[in-house]
This record gives C-alpha cells, sequence and structure tokens, in this order.
C-alpha cells in the first residue's frame, strides 16, 4: 500500500541518467540537424528537399508533443489512473511545443519553395480557396495555433504546480474545467494545422477525415514515447514503488486502442475514396501505391497495424517493461514511416509515379527526434515525477494492488 | 471464531474461511498457494484482478478459443463476401475488381467480432461448468454474502495435501472471520 509519508524523491541514480540522455539526445539531435541544413548544399539536397525533409522530421516530433498536450488534457477529462502516473512525462512532453512551435518558421519562410499552390493562383479550383489559402492568412493561422497551444501548455503546466503546492482542490477543478474546451479546440486547431502544411502538398485533394487521422498518429506518438520512458522510470524511485504492472497493463491497452484508432482513420479515407473513385480524390491514392510506393502503404498496413495490434494483445508483453518498451520504440520508428509517407509522395507527378527517400529524410526525423528528448528529459525532471497535489494520487497509485 | 463440524464421518467439499476485505482475500490465497494447496478457490462480490496473480492461474484457454473464433469470424467474413461478389452473382460495380477487398474489410472486421465475442462468452460459460444447478459451497449458510460483502476462501477436499485438522488449523493462522467446514 503507497502512502503520502513515502518519498517521492527522484532518485540520484536516476537524476544522473536523465541527465545523460539528455546530453546524448541533444548531441545526436545536433548532429542530425546540421547534418539535414548541411543538405540544402549537398549532393542528393537542395532547398526543396531540405524543407521535405525538414516536414517530415518536425512533424513526427512536433506531434508528438501536440500529442502529449492533447493527452494531458484528455487524462484531466477521463481522470483514472492511467493519467496520474504519465501527466508529469505528458506536460514535459507538452512543452517541447515552446520549441517546436517557432521551428515552423523555415515551412513558412520557404513556403514558396514548398507548397505549390502558392504558385497556383491562376488555377479556377486554387483561386476558389483564396479566401483560405493565401500567404498573409497562413501566417496569421500560425500565430493562432501558437496562441491557442502554448497558452494551454503553459496554463496547465502553471495550475499543475500550483496543485503541487497548494494541495488545494480549486486548481484541480480549474484544471478540469480548461481540458474540456482546450481539447475542443485543439481539435479544430490541429485540423487546420495538418490541412496547412500536409494536406495542401496536394492542392487540389482534400479529404474530411484527414485532421483525425493525423491526430489519432500523433497520439501515438506521443503516447508511445511517454510509455517507453515509464518503462525505463519504474526500475528507479520513485516510480518503481508507485507504478505497478497494472498501470503499464492500462497504458499498453491504450497503445492498442491508438494503433487502431490510426488504423481506422486510414482505412475510412481510403474506403470512401475507394466507393467514391473519383479523380480529384483518388490521385493521393495513385501516387501511393503505383512506382513502388504501394510496399509503403504494405509496411504500413503490416507494421503499423498488424503488427503492433497482435503485440499489444497480449498481456503479458503489456505488462512486462522491456517488452512494452520496445514495443513503443517500435511504434514510434514506424510512425516516422508513415508521417514519410504522408509528405514524400505528394512530390511525384501523377503520370510518373517512383518510390522515392532522400538520405535527407532519414536525417531530419532523427534530428528532431535527438532535439524532442534533448527538451523532453530537459523539463521531465525539473518537478516531482508524480502529481503530489492530485486529489486521487493515493487511489491511483493503490490501482492494481489490494495489500 | 468458532468451527462448524459437520457429522465428522462423512467425507466433506472442503474448508471454507470467509474474510472482510478484499485485501485479506488476497493475501491469504497468496499464502495458501505458498503452503502448497492447489485445489482451492477464492470467492468474491466483484472481479480482483491480483486475485489471478495470487493464486497462480495461467488458464488461458478462453483467450485461445477467442482468438481461434475471430480468425475464424475473419475468414469466414472475407469469404462469404468473396463468394457473394465473386462467385455466386458476380456483379461489375463500377468496373472495379469482383474482390474489391476495401469494401469487405467492414464485414470482415464486424464478422471477426461477432464470432470472437461469442466464442469469448460461450467458452467462458462452458469452461467455467455452467450451468451448475447445484455447488457444494452454498451449504454453507454465511456463503450467500459472497454476493454482497464477504470475500471466501475454500480449500477443497480433493487437495492431495488436504488433511481436515491440518488444512482448519492452516486456515486459522491466516485470520479469517469465520471458518466452516462445507458439506458435500
Amino acid at each position: 500500500m503507497i502512502r503520502t509519508e513515502q518519498s517521492f524523491e527522484i532518485a540520484p541514480q536516476l537524476a544522473g541518467d536523465l541527465k545523460k540522455y539528455q546530453n546524448v539526445s541533444a548531441f545526436v539531435g545536433l548532429v542530425f540537424l546540421a547534418l539535414t541544413v548541411a543538405g540544402i548544399f549537398l549532393p542528393g539536397g537542395g532547398m526543396e528537399q531540405f524543407l521535405r525533409s525538414y516536414l517530415v522530421g518536425f512533424w513526427l516530433w512536433m506531434g508528438a508533443g501536440a500529442g502529449c498536450l492533447l493527452i494531458l488534457m484528455t487524462q484531466y477529462l477521463t481522470g483514472g489512473a492511467w493519467g496520474v502516473v504519465i501527466r508529469r512525462l505528458a506536460e514535459a512532453g507538452s512543452k517541447t511545443l515552446y520549441v517546436f512551435w517557432p521551428l515552423f518558421l523555415p515551412l513558412l519562410l520557404g513556403a514558396p519553395i514548398l507548397y505549390k499552390w502558392i504558385g497556383m493562383q491562376n488555377e479556377p479550383v486554387i483561386r476558389a480557396k483564396s479566401l483560405y489559402l493565401n500567404v498573409p492568412f497562413l501566417w496569421g493561422r500560425w500565430v493562432i495555433y501558437g496562441a491557442l497551444w502554448l497558452g494551454l501548455t503553459w496554463i496547465l503546466n502553471k495550475w499543475s504546480l500550483r496543485e503541487d503546492e497548494t494541495k488545494s482542490m480549486e486548481y484541480s477543478r480549474l484544471l478540469e474545467k480548461i481540458s474540456g474546451p482546450g481539447t475542443v479546440f485543439f481539435f479544430f486547431t490541429m485540423t487546420f494545422c495538418a490541412v496547412d502544411y500536409l494536406m495542401v502538398l496536394e492542392p487540389r485533394w482534400f479529404s474530411t477525415v484527414y485532421g483525425f487521422m493525423i491526430i489519432m498518429g500523433e497520439c501515438l506518438t506521443a503516447m508511445a514515447v511517454m510509455v517507453a520512458t515509464l518503462a525505463v522510470l519504474v526500475r528507479f524511485a520513485p516510480m518503481d514503488h508507485a507504478v505497478t504492472k497494472r498501470h503499464l497493463h492500462d497504458l499498453g491497452k491504450l497503445l492498442l486502442a491508438l494503433t487502431m484508432l490510426w488504423a481506422y482513420m486510414n482505412f475510412a479515407q481510403l474506403l470512401i475514396t475507394w466507393s467514391g473513385n473519383l479523380p480529384e480524390e483518388i490521385i493521393w491514392y495513385i501516387k501511393r501505391w503505383n512506382g513502388g510506393w504501394g510496399w509503403v502503404g504494405v509496411i504500413l498496413l503490416v507494421g503499423h497495424f498488424c503488427l503492433p495490434f497482435l503485440l499489444l494483445l497480449s498481456q503479458d508483453l503489456k505488462r512486462n517493461p522491456a517488452t512494452i518498451f520496445w514495443i513503443a520504440v517500435y511504434l514510434v520508428v514506424v510512425h516516422a514511416v508513415d508521417v514519410f509517407s504522408l509528405v514524400e509522395p505528394n512530390f511525384q507527378s501523377p503520370e510518373h509515379v517512383h518510390f522515392f527517400i532522400s538520405w535527407l529524410d532519414i536525417t531530419a526525423p532523427i534530428g528532431f527526434g535527438g532535439l524532442w528528448l534533448a527538451l523532453f528529459f530537459f523539463f521531465l525532471p525539473r518537478r516531482p515525477l508524480l502529481p503530489l497535489g492530485a486529489p486521487d494520487l493515493l487511489k491511483a497509485l493503490n490501482h492494481g494492488r489490494s495489500h | 471464531m468458532s468451527t462448524h463440524v459437520v457429522e465428522y464421518l462423512h467425507p466433506i467439499y472442503g474448508i471454507m474461511a470467509e474474510f472482510e476485505t478484499p485485501g485479506e482475500l488476497v493475501e491469504a490465497a497468496r499464502r495458501t498457494r505458498e503452503a502448497g494447496y492447489r485445489k482451492f478457490d477464492a470467492y468474491s462480490p466483484y472481479p480482483l484482478h491480483e486475485l489471478d496473480e495470487a493464486m497462480d492461474l495461467h488458464d488461458n484457454r478462453v483467450s485461445l478459443a477467442t482468438l481461434v473464433g475471430g480468425l475464424l469470424g475473419c475468414a469466414g467474413g472475407f469469404g462469404l463476401a468473396t463468394w457473394c461478389a465473386a462467385v455466386a452473382f458476380p456483379l461489375n460495380i463500377a468496373g472495379r475488381p469482383l474482390i474489391s477487398v476495401p469494401m469487405f474489410i467492414p464485414i470482415t472486421f464486424e464478422c471477426t467480432i461477432l464470432l470472437a465475442g461469442l466464442t469469448a462468452a460461450i467458452s467462458m460459460i462452458m469452461m467455467n461448468g455452467l450451468p451448475s444447478p447445484y455447488h457444494p459451497v452454498f451449504n454453507v449458510e454465511r456463503f450467500a454474502n459472497a454476493s454482497r460483502n464477504k470475500f471466501f476462501l475454500c480449500i477443497e477436499s480433493e487437495d492431495t495435501k488436504f488433511d481436515r485438522e491440518d488444512t482448519a488449523r492452516f486456515l486459522e493462522t491466516l485470520q479469517p472471520e469465520e471458518i466452516s467446514e462445507v458439506a458435500r
């Protein structure tokens, strides 16, 4: 039985390890980001390729931070032990947005090179969308997203710390109250953001399920990163006595649910497109089926859905920190393939579709991953690893133990 | 605490201990297992997941049956759709292939869920030995509380380690509310 008088201090060895992870991540991140930037001038690269790969790497990891923000709000709304044990991880993850939001800038500055719609103003289809698709409003939306996401991150983190200090229910209620509208606004803004930076890569194409599809992918990445981190933290105080196999089991179930949701959204889009079979809709799939791209689709179907689905069905694999760690890491890697296939095929011409990958598509996700993890491990030890002021803390920690 | 002795000469079903809290029951189950007993069961008004671990239950036949049911449903659903659309009544729908895979996925998915769900429920009921019109544990009057607010542990006489006096003495060390012998 866990009681309040137990210490929730971070074990000195763990503090050292987190520092080490932070340094290694920062080093790897900076090296690979430098390589990616150098790619502008190196063979196989170039300005446009740099921006494409930048978008792949950036979107994967910006999404992980945004996913953390959404999961952070969701767990305030649903309650439950799973949310209490990963709350501090979600908080640390959401704070990476402070750095990742400004990193939209290269995409905005490079928009005339990356986004073809900017040069397509003579086309009636594009002109008809000009109320939304224009550069000043693109910048304006970036400001709106930032104000909302960073505002939510800041206030959620601030109140959570206040809750720790004051142990007052007042902040717990405030956190729940802001999370409801916060979730709604997040879904709206992230849907628009996905349209702005990913969907418009195919300017004539549209899909209504796109926002949800992207958000589920982001939540999956975020959850996978948090589960993997938690599986490492359980080896040390305070998580070794605070977190039970039952918590890992529950979080593993959520990973399974998110894997299925990701597949569900992707399949919903495919089924509707397949049924309609309209020229303007199928272009997206033509570029992802022909010329070898179909194999990427097979990798996603088998590797991003079937395999993790079957693995995560197993109770033993979910309850064992070592196995759930590797499943979670694998999910992040395979999601990088998904983001890659969201971006790169759009640059193929519909008549001559050929599989294409640049070495920058490899370095950018690793570079941004290093940067993200460095920030994550920097923010994580800044506050206790458990929300000590959460009114349901003890109940959550005693979840799955009866004595 | 008192020990109700059923007629001594008759064989009994087992000896039952009554506990106040789920924690005590889980602890008792763990210690019973550690003491070497294998044929015993724990009874609680609601599911206690910790009991699986405490009693070291590794019977996953229901999971396996569910998996087989799900796979059969998956193959059956896809097979049914394929047979209908490509064999029994081939229909050209806007030039799509006769085996129009994406269109078959929803029915395949539904059949998987349906058969997996039914198999899980039916195999669970059958492997539990239900319906069971008679069970000796109900011979203990207080056992009616097992569906309300009390927790019971019953060591069965079939256990090789079972001994009427030793087992009763062992159960007493678990500090239950009450110990009763269960008539057959």
